[in-house]
């Protein structure tokens, strides 16, 4: 039988000399009907320009294909050679054989049209459905992919949905042709990971409905194990190793594959946390929050505010010196507020901050997600170290100069960077600036906000195994603030976990890990996808984040604590 | 250098420093006294003549050599454009920079004040100023200046305002830098590009209200010669001796035409989106 998808020595290219300058450069693979391809690979690996050929959406971001062939067997039988194709039979092949949803369910979507309007439409283009019968098409559309409450969603705008819903209206549009093929590019990196693994059985549950095959993008190699049957992975271009799913995970023959795969930061629910805590008895914590409340009014104006969104809400915790606190909630759980309260960065509605320095007028620093954002373009790399020195009474001299030196050193720079400018280093080496300028004024704690998060999965481990380092070297306190369980697990001495501006568990990371107590902590540590855990399935819930806008003058309920282990504290659930 | 380089390899910008540097070639030849005649002498004999090559351009009602003349001319408005953007880039700028950092209220009293001047076409409120202070070069300046310093408070708020919410300004918040050095190195520094195009653009808006105060006999008086002056003499003689029209208007008309494919030259190169992420 002849499948459904034949790519042969596929070549990519882009700009003005595709030949020189390809981005895939030879891609060879099959996909059967029904069956599940996973691309798995790093930025730059040429994963989705090898996906967007296939329905030739390359084009528009200038790509050409160079040479090879992708023969598409279509609904009537026939094949098309789509590197041939002209621009009526791409338009079929588009709307019809081929789905796709990408990764920002937001930008994908018209954000002044009703999400019930926009599944119409797909409807009428792909189907030829009109009026009433292209509603019920779409109110069947929103069933299919488990939006509770459908009928009145159909009148929704993509803003008053949340992220997930989002991604599940995208899904809905690229089923609405019954395609045959289903392209999915990264299609739940923008979402928080119980989300994730909702999406994620849903994808699943519509491939074995429909039959439709699917190719899956994606740099978690862990994520793509529980849903595809076979695995390629690619690396600059090329395809280095593919096969079963099992066969490349279990017994992987390329030493990329084998590096993804030990990179990638397995969760194993507390069994590879750190063990070196240095809390002990008598030591005395280098920061203290207590009661720590910040409010963002909404709606102020002549009457008065209308409310306020509870962002942070009575969050507890101490770090000792040399510890890491690790932070972790989905969006919307005010762990980076808490920490850029800490920081003095967000006004606090109330909470005491005690910081015990001994060794610096500025004992707390902050790493920033992006790389990109936290560095002025503009500046080279020398002012940029310089700025905290300098505004902290010290001038340029060969001293200063000489710790600029010794920091670029430590975090594994050259010390010619001083001279370049931040647009000539990768992500990962931005990163290490921005750590090394951190370091700068000697500080008691660092705040890692989502700190490795934009990088990728092998730059990823060595930017934590340098934190590591530093903190032993330097005697840095840690606040580390991640949605990625395995990160947390892997630097952490104790976990906070956060939930709708609450910490809800609180202990040593070995104890929260492996024996979590509250509800929505079980939740967060079940959604975690991982290649040992592929087989495992559990039970999806669509239990949604309550709102944190309350009236003015709310005061929420005192917590209730119950003490689960030597360091190891649960909020109690209301009863509900 | 680099910028100029590439203005030169871009096909408008090209165009556009070949004029500008014509023009201010000119004005510097006039200013050292090197017109090929005394623009501002009299030859009663040589009145009215139409271009020759004895005079270039022709001479006018006076007998005063065009060309030298709107050599001069040249330098004229040259210096009350620059002068006038020099003074609104400055103030405009501080005013949008100031408006952003401080945020509310001062943000929305600065910029309503800053509505209310954009509000006014350009020439009205420069007449208006005059009206109060009386016609001169530094009115005219000053009545420039003022009518575009709304423009650059805006074309910096905006990108001021979201430099602002930037991650290197938090950054810098954690290291205690002072407020001068943020606004400085932070917010200004990543704003140079916007508003070296809009310096060249309001240059082009410039001469053009200069040359249209001048018309109307409120910018630069009689008998120190400017383009709109220029222009205004020889309305009533449009029959007799159209030359004395022609080579003011295409004067100013080239003149603009220069600072405008400069700035949108500028605007090519200096876009973000051309350049990565370095912008």
């Amino acid at each position: 039988m002849t499948p459904l998808l034949s790519v042969r020595d596929l070549r990519v290219g882009f700009g003005s000399d595709p030949v020189a300058n390809e981005v895939v450069r030879g891609v060879s693979f099959d996909l059967a009907a029904g069956q599940t391809l996973g691309i798995v690979g790093e930025s730059g690996s040429g994963k989705s320009v090898t996906a967007l050929s296939i329905n030739r959406l390359v084009d528009f971001g200038g790509g050409r294909i160079t040479s090879g062939s992708i023969m598409l067997q279509r609904a009537d039988g026939t094949a098309l050679d789509v590197t041939g194709a002209n621009e009526h039979a791409l338009r079929h092949v588009r709307g019809r054989d081929v789905g796709m949803i990408f990764q920002e369910p937001m930008t994908s979507l018209n954000p002044v049209h009703t999400i019930g309007a926009q599944i119409e439409e797909a409807l009428r283009i792909n189907r030829g459905l009109r009026g009433q019968a292209a509603r019920n098409g779409a109110l069947a559309m929103l069933d299919r992919v488990r939006i509770p409450d459908a009928k009145s969603r159909m009148g929704y705008y993509p803003h008053q949905l949340s992220g997930g819903m989002r991604q599940r209206v995208m899904i809905a549009m690229a089923l609405a042709s019954s395609p045959r093929l289903l392209i999915a590019d990264e299609p739940t990196t923008a979402l928080d990971v119980t989300v994730q693994a909702q999406i994620m059985a849903l994808l699943a549950e519509l491939r074995d409905e429909t039959g439709m095959a699917m190719i899956f993008i994606t740099h978690d190699i862990g994520l793509v194990a529980g849903i595809a049957d076979r695995i390629m992975v690619m690396q600059s271009g090329l395809v280095v190793e593919q096969g079963d799913t099992a066969t490349v995970l279990d017994t992987p023959q390329h030493d990329y594959t084998r590096h993804l795969l030990s990179a990638v930061p397995h969760f194993t629910a507390g069994r590879a946390t750190r063990t070196d805590s240095p809390r002990t008895e008598d030591s005395d914590p280098v920061i203290t929050v207590d009661d720590l409340v910040v409010r963002f009014s909404i709606g102020r104006g002549l009457f008065g505010s209308k409310g306020a969104v509870h962002a942070v809400d009575g969050v507890d915790f101490d770090l000792m010196p040399g510890e890491t606190l690790g932070i972790v909630g989905e969006s919307g759980s005010g762990k980076s507020t808490t920490a850029r309260a800490v920081l003095d960065l967000n006004a606090r509605k109330r909470g005491q901050i005690t910081v015990r320095s001994s060794r610096s007028r500025r004992p707390i620093q902050m790493v920033f997600q992006d790389p990109f954002a936290s560095l002025n373009p503009r500046l080279n790399v020398e002012a940029l170290l310089a700025e905290p020195a300098i505004a902290n009474g010290q001038h340029k001299d060969e001293a200063l100069r000489e710790r600029m030196k010794f920091l670029l050193n430590r975090v594994g720079l050259p010390e010619d960077a001083l001279t370049r400018y931040p647009h000539q280093f990768s992500g990962g080496q931005r990163q290490r600036l921005c750590i090394a300028r951190a370091l700068m004024l000697n500080p008691e704690v660092v705040v890692l906000d989502e700190a490795v998060s934009a990088l990728d999965v092998s730059v990823q481990a060595k930017v934590l195994d340098l934190l590591i380092d530093l903190q032993r070297e330097f005697g840095l306190a840690y606040l580390f603030i991640s949605h990625d369980m395995a990160v947390v697990e892997r630097i952490a001495h104790r976990i906070a976990v956060m939930f709708a501006g609450q910490i809800v568990e609180i202990g040593a990371a070995q104890a929260v890990l492996s024996d979590p107590q509250h509800s929505y902590t079980k939740r967060l540590i079940s959604a975690v996808p991982a290649v040992e855990r592929r087989n495992q399935h559990f039970a999806i819930d669509t239990t949604q984040v309550p709102s944190l806008l309350r009236p003015v003058g709310y005061e929420p309920p005192k917590a209730q604590w119950r003490q689960a282990g030597p360091d190891h504290h649960v909020r109690l659930e209301a009863v509900s | 250098m680099r910028i100029l380089s590439a203005l030169f390899r871009h096909p408008s910008g090209r165009i556009g420093v070949i004029i500008i540097g014509l023009y201010l070639l000119a004005a510097l030849l006039a200013a050292l006294g090197l017109t090929p005649h005394n623009a501002l002498k009299m030859f009663a004999i040589d009145r009215m003549k139409p271009p020759s090559s004895t005079y270039w351009m022709g001479t006018d009602l006076l007998g005063r050599d065009t060309f030298s003349r709107l050599m001069l001319g040249i330098g004229q408005s040259l210096n009350i454009a620059f002068a006038a953007v020099a003074c609104a880039a400055l103030a405009g700028t501080t005013i949008g920079l100031l408006s952003a950092w401080w945020g509310a209220p001062w943000d929305g009293l600065m910029m309503r004040i800053m509505d209310v001047l954009l509000a006014f076409p350009a020439i009205l409120l420069a007449l208006l100023i005059i009206a109060i202070v009386g016609p001169g070069t530094f009115t005219s300046v000053t009545a420039i200046a003022i009518v575009y310093t709304p423009i650059f408070a805006r074309v910096v708020r905006g990108p001021a305002l979201s430099l602002k919410q930037r991650d290197f300004v938090d950054a810098a918040r954690t290291f205690g830098s002072s407020q001068r050095y943020v606004l400085t190195r932070h917010l200004l520094l990543n704003l140079v590009a916007p508003l070296a195009v809009q310096v060249t653009l309001a240059l082009a808006w410039a001469l053009l209200t200069e040359a249209g105060l001048s018309f109307l006999g409120l910018g630069t008086q009689p008998p120190t010669p400017s383009l709109g002056l220029m222009l205004a003499e020889s309305k009533n003689l449009m029959q007799q001796a159209p030359w004395l029209m022609l080579f003011p208007a295409l004067t100013i008309m080239l003149g603009i035409l220069g600072f405008n494919l400069t700035g949108d030259a500028l605007r090519d190169i200096l876009d973000p989106r051309t350049q990565g992420r370095t912008a």
